[in-house]
């Protein structure tokens, strides 16, 4: 196997970066702070694309980086903190039960995703294909993190957690989608988020919270 | 060009029924739209009868023998729910449970939500797959709150984070599958997510990372097929949003995901050679088909033990394409024809009893002959119905599921039995107190529209006496696609 070059390097840097910060939103109790993080993934992924982008010459990754910086480290984010302004959360803390066994888990599930990626991994053409393991593994931790969460605001953030891990994946292993529907696919997630910001005023309205401990009564019966 | 007039009416629709969704003609208004779409649908259909295989607007959408017929299917139940809506949204808004935005909400996106289905099954483009899924899911988030309850936002949550992650796992295998294809078909074009382009060349991808994308792809759009064990949204979701998006949720929305969860099931089966993908499907089918039997017996709440139903039947057709073959996948298409017709008519005379009840609770319902003889007769016949009593369209599917896994796979048959043998007596133990009985229930200040209960029951009817010979040639040929 050839020495990878040195964007392959960096680029592994950066999904490195995304895990490591994966591993602190999963720890972190302040919300104000867990938006600080996912404006941080952005970053991120805007520069891990931009270095795809240069390397390969591919002019829509170049939009495709554009399209990120605008969506997911201003407007998502400003949305986020307008809301915890609005309802009044910023300074919330929650509650973390068992911090290291959560920590355990996801080092558990950072193994497996890479045992998973490992077939793929072995067929690579590419030298970026090395870093599906680590998208992968952003993935499960956000799915862990919405899991482990009881606020409505949280499970939130885990979801857009788990966007980023998806389109880091789609960038560094496939030099991203089609504009088209990468385009779709933003708008989507852009929607979602206006509708889960319309939902935090109904929780509240209905329950005076927006801990999920409420959101329980629809149970088997 | 009958494509866009079917894809454009919806679209259209749902943009003048933001504006004037609250007017007294709004319903009549949401009656035509779905009217217009299911004639244009009709031309679409006579085309593709004639002309074979349509493909459209630079290959991104096409239309084939297997989801014409859904095509067909989702819009005329589209045009019947919204008849049947009229007079329930009606009465709905005289007991006080709805303002004029939230009308107007649920006309416009009612439409959209219809726009987003026929999207997401004439799209060739596996991208566009998954985004006009992910907005289905987003329409029809705020129609299950619609009523602002505790109960329905709790309801709206549970199926958005959900549907949302699930749906978001199938857009991982979307990204694999993306890249096992790039390779064979050229790279970063758009070629790689084109369903023909894939199908053309699935003999030669790599199976590993096609067989862990369809993984990912059965993960996640199962999800929102209501595969147990990730079916926890679908009851909830069911029980608390209005009863016409619980009819177009069940009878509609589930068979769009199959659709989905099968046509990337053929890609895998073309380039894994192997049984897998196949026997994944008769796994989660026959585990949901169990699970949700089992439920059936707890149920108080009339929508949740039809939602709970719902998922029994969607594990049949699961179970049933996993078998594959000729006989098995045309009794899987012929189950979702005659699944999705019943469960919608069921749903509209549960929506008319609970009305008139008052109470979605069972045993507050009691003496619907007395009351309203045609919302009495329709839920017992929607219910032997679906039971699959003979001769309705219901009974000659799970036949030939049952004759089949007897054949090719016996250890099943007795839990596909046992399972279909015990949703019998629970259904018909809740039902049969409700359409008997006494009771001093009011009438109703609207009269409801059964029309479309009877239409839906009389095309199951008649698809069990004999199946037309334009419908059982498209099976086959949709068949012949699945073997490919």
């Amino acid at each position: 196997m050839p020495a990878p070059t040195f964007a392959a390097q960096v680029l592994q840097t950066l999904a490195a970066a995304l895990l490591l910060i994966s591993f602190a939103m999963l720890a972190e109790r302040r919300s104000r702070r867990l938006v600080t993080l996912l404006i941080w993934q952005g970053a991120v992924l805007v520069t891990s694309t931009l270095l795809v982008a240069a390397t390969t010459h591919l002019p829509h990754l170049f939009f495709s980086a554009a399209l990120t910086l605008v969506l997911k480290v201003g407007v998502l984010p400003w949305i986020l903190l307008r809301l915890m302004r609005r309802l009044g959360i910023e300074r919330d803390n929650e509650p973390l039960v068992n911090v290291p066994t959560l920590m355990l888990v996801g080092l558990g599930l950072v193994i497996f995703a890479f045992g998973l990626a490992q077939p793929i991994t072995a067929l690579a053409t590419t030298v970026m294909r090395h870093t599906l393991g680590i998208a992968l593994a952003v993935i499960l931790l956000a799915l862990l993190m919405i899991l482990a969460r009881r606020k409505a605001f949280t499970q939130v953030i885990g979801f857009l957690a788990l966007e980023n891990g998806l389109f880091f994946a789609a960038t560094t292993t496939t030099y991203g989608m089609p504009m088209v529907v990468e385009l779709g696919i933003a708008l989507d997630v852009l929607v979602g988020v206006f509708i889960f910001g319309v939902f935090f005023f109904h929780i509240r309205e209905q329950f005076d919270s927006l801990d999920l401990h409420h959101l329980e009564s629809l149970k088997e019966d | 060009m009958e494509l866009a007039l079917v894809l454009g009416f919806p679209l259209m629709g749902a943009a003048l029924l933001a504006v004037t969704g609250a007017q007294r003609y709004a319903a009549e208004l949401n009656i035509a739209i779905s009217l217009s779409t299911l004639l244009a649908a009709a031309k679409l259909v006579v085309r593709v009868i004639h002309g074979g295989t349509i493909v459209a607007f630079d290959e991104q959408f096409f239309i084939d023998p297997f989801n014409v017929f859904l095509v067909a299917l989702t819009t005329l139940v589209g045009f019947t729910t919204s008849v049947f809506s009229r007079p329930y949204m009606r009465i709905e808004a005289a007991h006080g449970r709805l303002t004029e935005g939230r009308l107007r909400l649920y006309h416009s996106m009612y439409q959209l939500f219809m726009a987003a289905m026929l999207v997401a099954l004439t799209t060739n483009n596996l991208g566009f797959l998954w985004v006009a899924m992910e907005a289905a899911t987003l329409s029809t988030v705020l129609l299950v709150s619609l009523y602002r309850t505790r109960a329905s936002i709790e309801a709206a949550w549970k199926y958005f984070i959900l549907c949302g992650v699930g749906i978001a796992l199938a857009l991982f295998g979307t990204i694999l599958v993306y890249v096992a294809a790039e390779g064979r078909l050229g790279g970063s074009g758009m070629s790689a997510l084109l369903w023909t382009h894939l199908n053309a060349v699935k003999g030669q991808l790599e199976p590993t990372v096609v067989g862990l994308a369809f993984v990912f792809l059965l993960v996640g759009y199962g999800t929102k097929v209501g595969l147990a064990p990730l079916h926890n949204w679908l009851p909830d979701a069911h029980a608390e949003g209005p009863t016409p998006v619980s009819a177009v949720l069940s009878g509609l929305l589930l068979n769009v995901a199959l659709y989905a969860v099968l046509r990337c099931k053929i890609i895998a089966d073309g380039a894994l050679h192997s049984a897998l993908p196949g026997r994944m499907l008769m796994g989660f089918g026959l585990l949901s088909t169990v699970w949700a039997t089992l439920f059936l017996w707890r149920q108080r709440d009339i929508k949740r033990l039809f939602a709970y139903s719902s998922i029994e039947h969607m594990g049949i057709m699961t179970f049933a394409f996993g078998m594959g073959g000729p006989v098995a996948t045309f009794a899987g298409l012929l189950h979702m024809t005659v699944h999705s017709l019943t469960k919608s008519a069921i749903f509209f005379t549960a929506g008319h009893a609970t009305q008139t009840a008052g109470t979605q609770r069972m045993e507050g319902i009691r003496g619907l002959l007395a009351t309203h003889p045609s919302v009495g007769w329709g839920l017992m016949l929607g219910t032997l119905a679906i039971l699959g009593m003979p001769p309705f369209g219901v009974f000659t599917s799970e036949y030939l599921v049952l004759t089949t896994a007897m054949r090719d796979h016996p250890w099943a048959t007795p839990i596909l039995l046992m399972a279909l043998v015990v949703a019998f007596a629970a259904i018909f133990r809740h039902v049969q107190p409700m359409v008997f009985g006494e009771t001093q229930a009011p009438v109703l200040p609207h009269p409801p529209s059964l029309l479309p209960v009877f239409i839906h029951l009389g095309l199951v009817l008649a698809l069990g006496i004999s199946i037309p010979p334009v419908l059982s040639q498209w099976y086959r040929l949709a068949a012949h696609l699945f073997a490919g």
